[in-house]
């Protein structure tokens, strides 16, 4: 018997490193379960596509890769990105002007640069969660592909791709 | 069965040190090993480390969403400010023998029922939220308590996690690492601000946040996007319940692997296995229970939809019981 501590690894799968579970039905069908893999999602986008990977009523969830940098987008409510691969830097800004509308749902792309005042950046890792504030600007930055996962609300650039993505 | 019952009562300790207690026509008692529960139309029993792990997580979460199996004939419904205490309700061979029972009671007449109960039975040395590994026995007679660790409930972030005023993020002097997340990077993220905007621009680092999580399974909110909650847990060994939404919630798998087990929700009928691993996103559809057995200490995003419109809604068919269809 050794005495020393068992030493664990987490697994944290990467756009270059990930393996898929899946259903296995006794009786049911699959695609109740509308099942897929971010990683694998990402790996298929465009730089900056936001790709839902899960949906309840208007809320959704948003794979996006991130690659170079993004267009300047303006949102409504709070938003929450959460890196799951690689570094993005998120640039927050605060527009002179109101770019969208309070009561709508998702961002929207910002024409061009926004006119106001930087409010800072983040540089953010695997695992750091950023918060998008609701009112104001935000673009993203990643040297090398980066996967984002985005909290938000089903809007005007919410891609929809179930049968392309999900186990059926 | 609706009426509200509020008929409670505990009685002296028993020969094994234990009180019992009556919830309406349920009565709870303990002995050395096992729980034992009758009502007007049969009776159960449950080994008591299984039913203080359930017990925990139903106070711990507010009695969640939908319905709480402990096993496969206890449980509650949640019907938020009222919640129902069933026997057999979503067990298929009970039904049809027409031995179900379930009684309704007042929120805060089961919580507090629920609570001393817990208080009574969690023996010193046992903590109802750790990993097996990680905590003593439940059994034998009655051995002192373990208040500090039955009080914790989940985190609830108003907007999210590290905000000014808002939940903290963990430090080694609250939250020291578990063993099994020893090789989770904690660097923070790196975060410069302009004059004016110290509560707006915000950001910290959820993986190290969950390393530091003294409990499993205990779905605790850190971001708030209208009525969307990010819910993330740690899980190790099983969920000590079975959770039948009253909606769909949904998974996404950040670290390691859980595999769940899927049955129909009123039946209890086995459904379908899912595996997931990390960045394997699934959704959990409105009609079925679930319960998740990890091996690894692992990372799992929940994420619910917290309306109060939604149960109403599936229950009347007028919200689907699967989030997407194509
Ligand atoms: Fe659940």
């Amino acid at each position: 018997m050794s005495d020393t501590a068992p030493q664990y690894t987490t697994v944290f799968a990467s756009l270059e490193n990930f393996e898929k579970g899946g259903v296995d039905v006794i009786n049911d069908d699959p695609k109740n379960y509308v099942f897929s893999n971010v990683f694998e999602v990402a790996s298929h986008a465009k730089p900056y596509e936001k790709i839902a990977v899960a949906k309840n009523m208007q809320y959704v969830l948003e794979a996006i890769r991130a690659e170079g940098t993004s267009e300047w987008r303006a949102t409504p409510h709070d938003e929450f990105a959460l890196v799951l691969d690689g570094e993005v830097t998120i640039e927050l800004f605060d527009p002179d002007e109101t770019l969208v509308d309070p009561e709508a749902s998702g961002s929207v792309a910002v024409d061009g640069d926004p006119a106001g005042k930087p409010m800072g950046q983040v540089v953010a890792g695997q695992g750091h969660m950023t918060m998008l504030p609701a009112g104001r600007c935000y673009r993203f930055t990643s040297d090398r592909p980066s996967v984002i996962l985005l909290q938000t609300i089903d809007g005007p650039d919410t891609q929809h791709r179930w049968a392309d993505i999900c186990l059926s | 069965m609706t009426d509200t019952a509020t008929l409670t009562s505990v009685s002296e300790p028993n020969e094994h040190g234990y009180r019992s207690f009556q919830l309406g026509g349920f009565t709870f008692d303990r002995d050395e090993h096992f729980v034992h529960i009758e009502w007007p139309t049969g009776r159960h029993v449950t080994p008591v480390e299984d039913f203080l792990k359930a017990l925990m997580r139903d106070i711990a979460w507010n009695f969640f969403y939908g319905t709480v199996n402990f096993d496969s004939v206890i449980g509650t419904v949640n019907h938020y400010g009222n919640v129902d205490l069933f026997a057999g309700r979503f067990n298929d061979a009970y039904r049809k023998a027409e031995l179900d029972h379930m009684e309704n009671f007042d929120h805060d007449v089961i919580m507090g029922a629920f609570k001393d109960m817990l208080s009574d039975w969690t023996n010193d040395g046992f903590d109802p939220f750790a990993a097996p590994q990680e905590t003593g026995s439940p059994y034998g007679v009655k051995h002192g308590d373990n208040e500090a660790a039955i009080t914790r409930t989940r985190v609830t972030a108003q907007r999210m996690v590290g905000l000014p005023g808002d939940e903290k993020i963990r430090t080694d002097e609250t939250h020291p690492i578990n063993r099994m997340f020893a090789d989770v990077d904690q660097s923070e993220p790196t975060i410069e601000v302009e004059p004016g905007y110290e509560n707006d621009v915000a950001s910290f680092n959820l993986f190290a946040y969950l390393s530091r999580s003294d409990v499993t399974w205990n779905p605790s909110i850190v971001s708030v996007c209208k009525e969307s909650l990010y819910c993330p847990t740690t899980e190790e060994f099983i969920l000590p319940i079975i959770h039948g939404n009253d909606r769909v919630e949904w998974f996404l798998q950040l670290s390691d692997e859980i595999t769940w087990r899927v049955e129909d929700r009123e039946t209890g009928a086995p459904r379908a296995t899912v595996v997931m691993k990390a960045g394997d996103v699934a959704a959990m559809p409105a009609d079925i229970r679930h319960q998740g057995y990890s091996s690894k200490r692992s990372m799992l995003l929940v994420w619910e939809n917290g309306s109060a419109e939604l149960p109403d809604l599936i229950a009347t068919g007028q919200a689907p019981t699967v989030p997407v269809t194509w």
